[in-house]
């Protein structure tokens, strides 16, 4: 009897995905085509991978080789709990998207290649994903990662008409590959010299710790250039707001997990035994991407740069619990460990649920007002109520309150933060609740973030009189937004259920999970150490809630009266009502620009007394453009120069480097 | 879940929500003594609800649902919050429901529904109101979450009710983290109730306004239920605050003796931290918003100098 294997069913469902894009070619110009039967069939395919990652996570390894690439060295490919739970999150996510990308690319808004094209790069990337999960040695794994890289960037690139989007998909593909050329070098360290490109072979490699830490940092560094770590995030505020709304939750929600999960594949599974500073570089780092992603996600004038600066600001935080994991880890406390890496795992999944909810929802905005800068939308709840009620969620989530997915990562994270004490180096324990200060911090900008960007699109007065005929999303959209909603919802609401389920995964990683502790308390329960200790039932706190705000309109209705008539606003009877009298974008971010003001670089202009016409402006940039990118780039055109210099013209010279170089290569290479 | 918890449980909350506003006409009190005005009566602020819950509502025109809703939200997450920090006794059912850090997201979450409500009708003081509140809101929130650590350090557990047996037993030595975690907690609740240095809750001049220039689109029941919740939040940060630092009285049997026991002693500390916070009130000038910023970082350096100080001499302990 032929047994069918999830991993099977997972390499089926990419070749699936890889035949609908295909499909779209037959006939690239028929919109229909595409967006009615391929991407809904693409979204059950999504749905299909979720399910089978989640099953997975219950089972034991799988493997199996593919007889593709080179001669001796066929695809390795292993399906264990760790990619399962990236699998299950690719999959639920990516349906969320596909099936709101069914309608939301039902025009073709002058897409040059017609719509097959889009739908060929746009099923290459999410069958490259899975591949990336799925990849059990280097070889297999940078071809799936380079795939990704090319085929977003081809997304990223859509509507190329536009020089802007042309160099922030410039920008994009370089960052991709200085990151790549570092997580290449990272397993050209791992293999240790032995040839053996498996992962199998890495694992059973025994690295001094000083090579083990030259892959770790390389491995940071490559990862990390693709999730939007500092220094190396200059590519992500640029290249999320150039793409289609449903590519940048793709990128956002999905992508930018896929190098969570290869810094957690290299960090734990491949290298072995971390040492500890290794958690404090990432703990450092984390803090300062959170921190920097958190403060421009607030004064960003642009609503998809708003979110990809706060998607910035979400990879720290889960870099800094893969850094408080790896302390705990070196140290052996396995327990506390565990509580911090479940903590980034139900990051992960949160984050890829709200984010992926809010791109999307700028996504509709985009469609029916044709305007991305939040100066100029405004009170769209009366327009599209759809869009605005499923969005609150996401806002919600992603202001970490509750009972929304958001807050019980971060619950967990403080957690994990408080049961520090008791490591071995007395300075640590002091550094790491500065750095539970700072996540607090974090946390607390993320809400003022979250509020001006749901505020200013969606409730006051209409900024632009256009914004009146803005239509509400068609029905495939609602089905997207609503599904990716309800994720959120779920798992803000039934963490215990959840955790279970990842539990396998940190099992793998740490030989010690949450299960039991979670099992003693009953399903409705969060308690990770013990109840004594600390305990959230967010099904209860939601129940409390709605229950007591149904109670209060039913007594108060009761007791007293329903009565209700509208009247213009009062506003202290002040006569001039208009939308401009409403906060700008930059007039609501105008605290944190004044409070913060060192962290920004900033040109204003303020207009003098004398001035005919008064005009007020504030640009924000990024002070590492100014003193990394910069000065980079400029080296780079100066040894250009240098080099060009060796271009003479002369057909003579040339030869001469030639037989040059060909003395020294005999005079080095001498056997 | 036994039958007495459920009682003390629904007691404890329906005291909190009818003593609220006592507390807040008891404060409005001590201030217009202070301040040698003429006082208005104690029930003053019950007879205010019942007016405005008469009145009809007025709602504007460019009002959404959202809007509608918020009052009721903000309600319901102060009465949570009142819920689950023990004022009279630490047996309450709810209290694994929320932990103290849950506690500080359940006044996130009011805070988020009432500055997104402040913005729906789209003025300019809404919109202004609703932006202070957020920056008072995420300079005060870490503050409180490294308050709340420094206690959970210390009881080893963040859930309050523990927190509060635990700091109920110990011997009373001074602890000095306690100690700048209460001085850190007392700026806070300040800013959070949008009392004098930071905000006035008497004030009617515009431009000054934080917590009043959000709901000044509001009436009727609507106002109502946010004026209530007000109340309710003060008195929760009071529970909380005299949970964390004078647990003393606070029963840990639940009959109804015991109950009734602790409840003068809440009722008198109560009145006690009334009348300081009348006087504080008295005695500051409101800040520029600007100043505010300083104001909270102060309270920030000190909670986490207090944390540090629990880490560094009484860890050991």
């Amino acid at each position: 009897m032929f047994d069918l294997l999830a991993i099977d069913g997972l390499l089926i469902a990419a070749g699936a995905w890889l035949a609908l894009g295909l499909a779209g070619l037959w006939r690239p110009l028929r919109t229909r085509l595409v967006s009615r039967v391929l991407f809904p069939l693409s979204a059950a395919i999504g749905v299909f991978v979720g399910a089978l990652g989640g099953l997975a996570l219950g089972e034991a390894p799988q493997t199996a080789v593919l007889a593709l690439g080179l001669p001796h060295l066929p695809f390795h490919l292993r399906l264990d709990p760790l990619a399962a739970i990236f699998l299950s999150l690719l999959g639920f996510v990516s349906a969320g998207i596909s099936i709101y990308a069914a309608g939301y690319f039902r025009h073709d808004h002058g897409i040059p290649l017609g719509m097959g094209a889009l739908g060929l790069e746009y099923h290459v990337f999410l069958a490259s994903m899975l591949m990336v999960l799925l990849a059990d040695d280097a070889y297999a794994f940078m071809i799936a990662w380079e795939t990704m890289a090319l085929s977003s960037f081809l997304l990223v690139t859509t509507d190329h008409k536009h020089a802007a989007i042309r160099s922030a998909g410039y920008l994009y593909l370089l960052v991709a590959h200085i990151g790549a050329i570092g997580i290449l070098l990272s397993f050209g360290v791992m293999t240790g010299g032995a040839g053996d490109y498996t992962f199998a072979g890495m694992r059973a490699q025994h690295l001094s710790p000083f090579w083990a830490s030259i892959a770790f940092l390389l491995a940071l560094f490559g990862f990390g250039a693709k999730a939007g770590m500092l220094p190396v995030h200059a590519w992500l505020p640029e290249a999320h707001p150039a793409a289609p709304s449903p590519v940048s939750a793709l990128m956002s929600g999905v992508m930018l997990k896929t190098a969570i999960y290869g810094l957690l594949r290299v960090s734990f599974d491949l290298l072995g035994a971390p040492l500890w500073w290794w958690g404090v570089v990432a703990l450092a780092v984390g803090l300062l991407t959170a921190l920097f992603g958190v403060l421009y996600a607030t004064v960003q004038s642009d609503m998809k740069r708003l979110l990809a600066y706060s998607s910035i600001e979400n990879i720290g935080l889960i870099i800094v619990a893969i850094g408080l994991t790896l302390i705990f880890h070196a140290y052996r406390m396995e327990a506390l460990a565990a509580l911090a890496l479940t903590a980034a795992f139900y990051h992960c999944l949160a984050h890829a649920g709200f984010k992926s909810l809010l791109f999307l929802a700028t996504g509709s905005v985009l469609h029916a007002t044709k305007e991305r800068s939040l100066g100029k939308l405004g009170g769209l709840i009366h327009r599209m109520p759809w869009v605005a009620w499923l969005a609150l969620a996401g806002v919600l989530a992603g202001a970490g309150l509750p009972p929304l997915s958001g807050f019980v990562s971060e619950w967990l994270l403080l957690q994990g933060f408080l049961f520090t004490p008791g490591l071995p180096q007395s300075w640590l324990n002091m550094i790491v609740p500065i750095a539970a200060a700072a996540v607090a911090l974090v946390a607390a900008l993320a809400g003022f973030a979250m509020v001006k960007f749901y505020g200013i699109i969606f409730l006051g007065q209409m900024r632009e009189p256009a914004l009146k005929d803005a239509h509400d999303a068609g029905f495939p959209e609602r089905v997207g937004l609503g599904w990716l909603a309800t994720l959120t919802i779920a798992l803000g609401v039934l963490p215990s259920a959840i955790i279970l389920r990842i539990d396998a995964a940190t099992r793998q990683l740490l030989g010690k999970g949450l299960a039991e502790r979670v099992l003693e308390q009953g399903w409705w329960l969060l308690a990770p150490i013990s109840p004594e200790r600390a305990s959230f039932a967010p099904l209860v706190f939601l129940l409390v809630v709605v229950a007591s705000v149904a109670l209060g309109g039913w007594v108060v209705k009761g007791l007293y009266h329903g009565r209700l008539r509208r009247a213009p606003a009062w506003d202290c009877g002040y006569h001039f009502q208009g939308p401009r009298a409403q906060d700008t974008a930059e007039g609501f971010s105008q605290p944190i620009r004044r409070i913060f003001a060192p962290m920004f670089r900033m040109e204003r202009h303020f207009p003098s007394m004398r001035d005919r016409e008064p005009y007020f402006s504030v640009k924000v940039e990024d002070h590492f453009w100014h003193w990394l990118y910069l000065p980079i780039a400029r080296l780079t055109a100066r040894i250009s120069t240098l080099i060009t210099n060796l271009q003479g013209g002369r057909i003579a010279v040339y030869l001469m480097y030639s037989f040059f170089t060909l003395i020294l290569l005999i005079l080095v290479a001498r056997p | 879940m036994s039958a007495s918890g459920a009682f003390a449980q629904i007691f404890a909350t329906l005291i909190g929500v009818a003593l609220a506003p006592l507390l807040t006409g008891w404060l409005n009190q001590c201030r217009a003594w202070l301040q040698n005005r003429a006082a208005p009566p104690l029930m003053q602020p019950y007879r205010m609800l019942h007016k405005l819950f008469h009145k009809d509502v007025v709602l504007a025109h460019n009002a959404s649902p959202l809007f509608r809703f918020a009052p009721y939200a903000v309600f319901g997450c102060m009465l949570l919050a009142t819920a689950i920090i023990p004022s009279l006794s630490t047996d309450l059912p709810l209290s694994p429901a929320a932990d103290a850090l849950a506690l500080v997201g359940v006044f996130g979450l009011a805070r988020v529904f009432i500055s997104l409500a402040a913005m729906d009708v789209g003025t300019a003081f809404g919109t202004l109101g609703g932006r202070r509140e957020m920056l008072i809101g995420f300079l005060a929130e870490p503050a409180l979450l490294i308050v709340i650590f420094t206690m959970a350090l210390i009881a080893k557990s963040t859930s309050v009710t523990t927190i509060v047996e635990t700091l109920a037993h110990h011997e009373l030595v001074i602890y000095p983290s306690i100690a700048f975690a209460g001085i850190a907690f007392t700026m806070v609740s300040f800013a959070e109730n949008a009392r004098v240095p930071v905000d006035n809750p008497a004030t009617h001049l515009e431009l000054t306004m934080i917590h009043e220039a959000m709901i000044l689109e509001y009436s009727g029941r609507h106002l109502a239920l946010i004026e209530w919740a007000a109340s309710l939040k003060l008195y929760a940060y009071s529970c909380l605050g005299i949970a964390l630092f004078f647990p003393w009285g606070i029963a840990e049997r639940d009959n109804l003796f015991a109950l009734l026991a602790a409840l003068p002693l809440l009722v008198m500390k109560l009145a006690l931290g009334g009348a300081c916070v009348a006087l504080i009130e008295t005695i500051n000038a409101k800040m520029r918003i600007f100043r505010a910023p300083e104001f909270l970082g102060t309270a920030f350096l000190l909670a986490v100098l207090g944390m540090l100080v629990n880490l560094l001499l009484e860890a050991r302990a």
